[in-house]
């Protein structure tokens, strides 16, 4: 019995021995699947996963996704990352939806020495000094500077005024940065209104923008809290029109907000199931999309689910090994990538640099309104 | 600011008030009778928003009918909780209760995201109680925003004849004075407080009803802010007193309109206004502005 034993150890030593060479790749996921961002987090994972049913193989090599749920909560963030890191040792991770659980997660990764992919996450703190740190999405300045660039110019609207989610370290930052890019190309901010996470009332904010009278005020908020803003607005009959950024783009927004959403616009990546001219890599997402699920349509955040998995694909291939510091270097020199959402560069500051797009509803339909780019 | 615009601001506040007081009167209803603060209150509220989601938009239900309905199958939840979780407990230390209704509150939350997933639903709006009638000045009011103080009022009402008018209504007082002593008189006190429980649950399902017509979504953690809201406003009006519970959700709806209708580039500090004057009013008035006094039972 004891020889058996030690026979199978042997046995069990070889084996891993094996593994660490040619085994498995395993990627981990950390996003919220769960809490108040578990919209997004979910419809993130289903593209990362639609490509990994696409390219099961990086280098000869099985890929494995080991997904933890971060809780839509900065602390279980930081221990979502912790366990995927000394618990499963992952040899590189992407996510997260919302920029606040990035940022916890990413100190975590960092001091590891694990690099990442951000899914969505735009806040510029997400990658600020950070070497570990990347991500498939543009950043908020970039995105706020859109907005204000499309109200101002394309639409010639000289009023402009904000609403903004003040417990939200991304809603407060493009508010900021809207604000800034508006007032440098000579548009007047005449209203700048607050509110918190978790309010369904908005009608006092609501009420004094239509006593400034703005032309067109700008919401960076969650889809979910954004229908409900679009709603009291109508009922409370304010005629000022209403920008949003990437956090609008779910398809749910119509359903919640019904006709109240219409003529809503909203910054984007450049890309959408019903935009005219699509890439190649965008045209076989949304074939393989269909197939797997007939009865949704892919958004924005499953795009950059799927992205990430692309670049993280990208790299590893230049690198030639899945080791987490080759991986980050190959990482930092991805340079015109084609992936869904447009050409992928990483810059400097690790951001992804890419076209902007301008969504529209109209007709109870998101609608492809146009790219812009954005003046800083 | 305008009149018009300060008219606008009165219709809001008004309309919010009435909504922090119909679920503070829950609150306060169950912890009048059982020195009990039911912290699932604000889930057994977003229970009674999912139940008339599902009854309107999934089984298509008639919207009336399925107010009925979703009231019904939360007064069930509301027993079961009581039964299950509360209950047992009758005889142990109050804090123990209150633990357990803590953990109560959490169960249904998760139980709620898992279930119906974290994904925000809509509710069918009638259109008769959403179509905004223009007064004089471009100030606005939809029906709803009248049908809520009204319903709030009506219940608060109906609430009181119960409980000063009625046998059973005299029975939760006296369990509220001494439970041993009301069991000692051949009141059934178990049933009594399932009549309570019921009451406080049908009660925070006419209001997670009413929040989900006025702000039309339903997910799992709604009835978090409004239930920390009403409490307070509970708290506010003196808790185990309805009409106080009535009267502070109205102050908590007004001082937060009106914090950003004065004072708008401070919107953001809106729930600090409203609880610095919370804090206020409990330094000065201990026991909440309708509050019974405190007496120490030795």
């Amino acid at each position: 019995m004891r020889k058996f034993l030690a026979a199978l150890m042997l046995v069990m030593m070889f084996c891993t021995i094996a593994s660490a060479d040619d085994g498995v790749i395993k990627v981990g996921i950390f996003n919220c699947l769960t809490g108040q961002n578990a919209f997004g987090g979910q419809l993130e994972l289903e593209g990362t996963q639609l490509a990994h049913t696409l390219y099961p193989e990086i280098l000869g090599r099985k890929v494995e996704l080991v997904i933890v749920d971060n809780k839509s909560d900065k602390v279980e963030a930081a221990n979502a990352v912790t366990r995927l890191i000394e618990n499963d040792k992952v040899n590189a991770i992407i996510g997260t939806y919302g920029s606040s659980l990035a940022m916890a997660g990413g100190e975590v990764a960092e001091k590891a020495g694990i690099p990442v992919i951000g899914t969505s996450c735009t806040n510029p703190l997400v990658t600020e000094g950070k070497k570990y740190y990347f991500r498939a999405c543009f950043i908020d300045p970039f995105q706020g500077a859109g907005a204000a660039t499309y109200a101002f110019r394309n639409l010639g609207l000289k009023r402009a005024a904000t609403l903004v989610d003040m417990s939200n370290d991304y809603s407060v930052g493009l508010g900021k940065f809207f604000r800034d890019s508006y007032k440098k190309m000579g548009g007047e901010v005449v209203a700048s209104l607050f509110y918190q996470t978790g309010d369904t009332d908005f009608t006092a904010q609501l009420t004094a923008l239509i006593e400034a009278q703005p032309d067109i005020v700008f919401l960076p908020a969650y889809f979910a809290e954004g229908a409900i803003v679009l709603k009291q607005a109508k009922e409370l009959g304010a005629t000022f029109r209403f920008i949003g950024a990437d956090a609008m783009d779910n398809p749910e927004i119509v359903t919640l907000g019904g006709d109240a959403v219409e003529g809503f616009m909203h910054t984007t990546f450049a890309y959408d199931p019903s935009m005219p001219e699509m890439n190649d890599t965008a045209k076989a997402f949304t074939e393989a999309w269909n197939k797997v699920h007939p009865d949704k349509a892919p958004n924005v955040n499953c795009a950059l689910g799927y992205d990430c998995y692309i670049m993280l694909k990208d790299a590893i291939e230049r690198a030639g090994s899945a080791e987490p510091e080759k991986i980050r270097d190959a990482l930092e020199t991805t340079k015109g990538l084609p992936t869904v959402t447009g050409m992928t560069t990483i810059n400097a500051t690790h951001d992804a640099e890419k076209d902007m797009g301008i969504v529209e509803i109209r007709n109870g339909k998101k609608t492809f309104a146009g790219i812009v780019v954005p003046e800083v | 600011m305008n009149l018009n615009i300060f008219i606008q601001h009165f219709i809001n506040a008004l309309s919010l008030g009435s909504l922090y007081g119909l679920v503070a009167v829950g609150y306060t209803m169950v912890y009048g009778i059982l020195r009990l603060i039911n912290f699932a209150h604000g889930d057994i509220f977003m229970l009674g928003a999912y139940f008339v989601y599902f009854a309107t938009i999934v089984y298509k239900l008639p919207w009336a009918v399925g107010v009925v309905t979703a009231i019904i199958l939360t007064t069930i939840c509301g027993l079961l909780v009581d039964r299950i979780a509360y209950r047992p407990l009758r005889e142990a230390p109050r804090i123990s209760a209150l633990i357990s209704a803590i953990g109560v509150s959490f169960f249904i939350e998760n139980f709620a995201v898992v279930v119906f997933t974290g994904m925000p639903r809509p509710v069918v709006q009638p259109p008769i109680l959403m179509k905004p009638i223009e007064l004089s000045g471009g100030v606005r009011l939809i029906p709803l925003g009248i049908l809520v103080p009204v319903v709030s009022f009506v219940l608060v009402g109906c609430l009181l004849w119960l409980l000063y008018r009625t046998k059973p209504g005299l029975a939760m007082r006296a369990i509220s004075f001494d439970i041993e002593t009301t069991r000692m008189m051949g009141v059934s006190v178990n049933k009594i407080i399932a009549l309570a429980f019921g009451l406080g649950s049908a009660l925070a399902a006419v209001a997670g009803i009413m929040w989900a017509l006025r702000y039309p979504r339903v997910e799992p953690f709604m009835g978090m802010t409004p239930g920390i809201k009403a409490f307070i406003a509970a708290v506010f009006g003196g808790i185990g007193s309805v009409p106080g519970a009535m009267i502070g959700g109205l102050i908590l709806g007004f001082v937060e309109i009106m914090s950003v209708a004065f004072f708008p580039t401070l919107s953001g500090y809106k729930d600090a206004f409203a609880f610095l004057l919370l804090i206020l009013i409990l330094l000065f008035r201990p026991t909440g502005l309708l509050g019974e006094k405190l007496e120490d039972k030795i």
